[in-house]
């Protein structure tokens, strides 16, 4: 049994321990925002905030989460701060989606940059937008991120 | 007025009961009545108080259809923007796509096949608003004007919103050929309109394949034979089941297919725990022990045979012309198998009942459903029922139906809902593979430089020899030999040869398919015939591109984007270049201009690439560029890096670590143009792709000396000589 904070909720689950915390939000909490790709750590689609930080939700098993507060893409838009406001408008502007599948990932892994940095530079941005994007907007990430950085 | 109530099932059945004896879709009117709260104007359109909403039948894969064709309604229908909304529509015959003659995306279709059709459906629609007012209001149809959603009678101040008409206009005569708005009254076409689709997914809202939730829904893990054409030998379940009696809380059941074994669970997490547990022997049939070193020689074996299997093309004489000429140019180029790696791995939900079989499924392909899914479940025609999600990229992969088909058979197996996803190994170890490919390209120039003859010859596998059989004639797959000869340089005599190359592993359509993979061969003897003559490369393709005032205004765009012939700021320790290739396909012409900076000890960054595109018409310029941008990206990832190997008949990648996507980091900055033109619509999301490799491996050339006539160049030394 683990209890862990989701979007503001706590929740206690009974699942096996070695469940990656992805599939504890997509199949046991009904949270589908955040995405499945590798499985692996490498593509960032399973983007979420762990207390704060970015993390991978498919490489962190839930026995790790206890106390721990995790905020999903949905919690982000559900209480949206003047970061996740920017960055959201920003995508929207600068038309970035295509399949759209990489996208609430890189919106995560975007407002945990900006909140930790407000006005990165474009190597700061290369270094933590690591996501993958399969349909090749990473040209309008970087405008994205940058117009989101001069309107918050 | 009251509007009717109208369900999903309703709409389909009306628009496919009225589309009798109608041969375009698009204009029908008379609406079955049923549940809901919308009129069915007819097969594309549905019309409610305050919204119009657009039933698009290409998927969603990213490519903007879900903007685009919306906008080929409104412009002729005349009502405001904002009140659009989009569904997909459901599967059915009525919604084949003209160029493809069945429910499918691809080939850069959607917007060709349907530019004429949803103009006319909104053009149809909006003139039976008209005559319904005509009607109720006694007055000349000329006396009325519809525009932005409502038909004036100014004469008598008199309004109704099309909300209001559309059920009157519903029961009007259906016009046969309704007038379309001229071009230069066109407010939607040719604007770049934000994308419908894109709110939703920023908010993490976008239903795709693996989001679909039902009730009493089940998920699966698979595990494929992983030998191709193999199949299950024998399942040893005996460490699920320790004590030899029920499986552990949460796993349904463990489900044999002819090449795979399935486990479904309460969650997926709990089904691929316990595929991990399973013991299972293939039989791994006759392609056990193939390896890239095998099919290497294949290939060269096919290249090098005295008698090819097919000349697709034989255009003047070709041999005298080569025998005359003042110097020959020749290569082989070298290409790899590639996977898709869609983001969203393969995956599809499926609930089959003894007399249904629904499925929810990201696919580029409903009708191929319907064609297979009867026939395996024993079922009728009219008991399949295909509902589209968004679909988290495609690029030809999902044109095959093999997950959706394994889903079917898990639902039907186990008597409930199941959502089948494959974990990445899986997707990028069964994939149908773009074909690896060696050529041996040759020309010929005259004394003045100018082409007299081209020889080519390809071996590779077949794509169409599997997907459409009947299309190969006399050993001849035309989509292995696309855009070769068809291209606008001078090609008076021309000799285009192909060999099927046999390799057992199973290939596929792949973003442009035919065309990178030639581009790639062309674009580097271009560039390897101008530098033979000490020529400027742009200027020599502009020398060969007279006649093609297109393709020229196409080319001289991006080298202007590109400063082409401004030199490029040095760099220390490093070398720069720039190369530039030029394609046309799918009905537009691309010109891209890569530039590079090659490090003293062998590393490469991608400093800017220009991409121009002519499409002819352009529906959204902004989703045009924003495909060509993608094309760029997804062809520099495949040339860097993309190479599918295999081992003892097993694919060694698995996992992005093994088969790396650019990433951001990566990336070059991108300058796009689509250029201006009042020309027939191109195709768009592929046409950007061919010339990306060799533009890059022409700057490579330019800045170190070093020619690439193999991909990936991941692992190639490209150190300045």
């Amino acid at each position: 049994m683990v209890e862990l904070s989701v979007n503001d909720r706590t929740v206690k689950v009974d699942v096996a321990p070695d469940t990656p915390l992805l599939w504890l939000l997509r199949d046991h909490l009904g949270l589908t925002g955040t995405k499945f790709g590798c499985g692996s750590g490498l593509c960032g689609a399973c983007s979420v905030l762990i207390n704060g930080a970015v993390a991978r939700a498919c490489s962190v098993p839930c026995s790790t989460l206890d106390g721990a507060k995790v905020t999903t893409i949905e919690g982000l838009i559900a209480a949206p701060d003047s970061v996740v406001t920017g960055v959201t408008e920003a995508w929207i502007a600068e038309q970035v989606p295509q399949c759209g599948y990489c996208t609430p990932g890189m919106v995560v892994s975007a407002v945990a940059l900006l909140r930790k940095m407000p006005h990165p530079a474009e190597p700061a941005i290369a270094e933590a937008m690591t996501n993958l994007c399969r349909c090749g907007t990473y040209d309008r990430v970087r405008k994205a991120i940058s117009r989101a950085a001069v309107s918050s | 007025m009251s509007p009717i109530n109208l369900s999903r099932r309703g709409v389909l059945k009306g628009a496919g009961v009225l589309m009798l004896g109608v041969h375009l879709p698009g204009v029908v009117a008379h609406s079955a009545a049923a549940g809901g709260n919308s009129i069915v104007i007819n097969a594309w359109l549905k019309i409610s108080t305050d919204t119009t909403t657009v039933l698009v039948a290409s998927s969603e894969l990213g490519q903007g259809v879900f903007t685009a064709l919306p906008m080929l309604v409104a412009e002729e229908l005349g009502v405001d923007w904002k009140n659009i909304r989009v569904e997909m529509a459901p599967y059915d015959p009525v919604y084949a796509n003209p160029l493809l003659g069945a429910m499918r995306t691809g080939g850069s279709t959607s917007v060709r096949a349907f530019f004429l059709p949803l103009r006319r459906a909104g053009a149809a629609a909006r003139l039976m608003m008209l005559v319904g007012a005509s009607r109720i209001w006694r007055v000349p149809i000329e006396q009325l004007v519809a525009e932005d959603g409502i038909v004036t009678h100014a004469a008598s101040d008199r309004r109704a919103s099309y909300g209001a008409l559309a059920q009157l206009a519903s029961r009007q005569k259906v016009p046969a050929d309704p007038p379309l708005r001229e071009r230069n009254r066109w407010t939607v076409i040719g604007k770049s309109l934000p994308r419908l689709d894109i709110p939703a997914k920023v908010k993490g809202d976008a239903v795709f394949g693996i989001d679909i939730r039902l009730p009493g829904q089940t998920y699966a893990a698979i595990r494929h034979c992983p030998v191709f054409g193999g199949s299950l030998s024998k399942l040893d379940e005996s460490a699920l089941k320790p004590r030899g009696g029920a499986y552990p809380t949460g796993i349904i059941a463990v489900v044999s297919l002819k090449d795979a074994v399935a486990v479904v669970a309460d969650s997926w997490w709990q089904a691929r725990s316990a595929l991990g547990k399973l013991v299972i022997t293939w039989k791994e049939g006759v392609n056990a022990n193939i390896t890239s070193n095998s099919f290497d020689s294949v290939l060269g074996r096919d290249l090098d045979s005295k008698d090819p299997k097919a000349i697709a093309v034989n255009r003047g004489d070709v041999d005298l012309a080569l025998k005359g000429a003042y110097k020959i140019v020749e290569s082989v180029y070298r290409q790899p198998f590639l996977a898709h790696a869609t983001l969203e791995p393969m995956n599809c939900t499926a609930n089959v009942t003894p007399n249904s079989c629904e499925l929810w499924v990201p696919t580029q392909d409903q009708s191929a459903y319907c064609k297979i899914l009867p026939d395996l479940l024993g079922l009728g025609p009219d008991q399949i029922k295909i509902n589209t999600s968004f679909v988290g990229g495609s690029f030809g992969r999902r044109l095959e139906s093999d997950f959706g088909v394994e889903a079917a058979l898990l639902s039907k197996a186990v008597g409930r809902p199941v959502q089948l996803i494959w974990s990445r190994e899986e997707d990028m170890r069964h994939d149908f593979y773009r074909p690896a490919s060696l050529t041996r390209a040759m020309v010929g120039l005259d004394s003045s430089g100018y082409p007299v003859g081209w020889i080519y010859r390809i071996a590779a596998p077949s794509v169409l020899a599997r997907v459409s059989p009947d299309s190969v004639r006399g050993g001849l797959d035309a989509g292995a030999v696309a855009g070769i000869s068809d291209q606008p340089y001078g090609f008076s005599a021309v000799r285009v040869e192909y060999v099927r190359s046999q390799t057992g592993i199973p290939v596929g359509f792949w973003r442009s398919n035919g065309h990178a993979p030639n581009a790639f061969a062309m674009e580097s003897l271009i560039d390897e015939a101008a530098f033979a003559l000490s020529r400027d490369p742009c200027r020599f393709r502009r020398a060969l591109l007279t006649k093609s005032p297109r393709a020229l205004a196409v080319l001289n765009k991006a080298a202007e984007l590109a400063g082409w012939d401004e030199p490029l700021a040095e760099v220390l320790e490093a070398r720069r270049g720039r190369g530039i290739a030029f394609h046309e396909a799918f009905g537009s012409a691309v010109a891209e201009v890569v530039e590079v900076t090659v490090f003293a000890d062998g590393r490469l960054k991608l400093d800017r690439v220009v991409g121009v595109i002519d499409c002819g018409t352009t529906v959204n310029p902004d989703i045009v560029a924003a495909q060509l941008e993608g094309a760029i990206l997804f062809g520099l990832s495949a040339a860097l890096t993309g190479r599918i190997t295999v081992d003892n008949g097993r694919v060694v990648q698995g996992n992005f670590n093994d088969y790396p996507l650019l990433t951001l980091a990566e990336a070059p900055r991108l300058v796009v143009h689509v250029m201006a033109s009042d020309g027939p619509p191109g195709g768009v999301s592929e046409a950007g792709v061919p010339p990306i490799a060799p533009a890059l491996t022409n700057a490579i050339f330019t800045a170190t000396g070093r020619r690439l006539r193999a991909l990936p160049i991941a692992g190639q030394d490209i150190r300045s000589l």
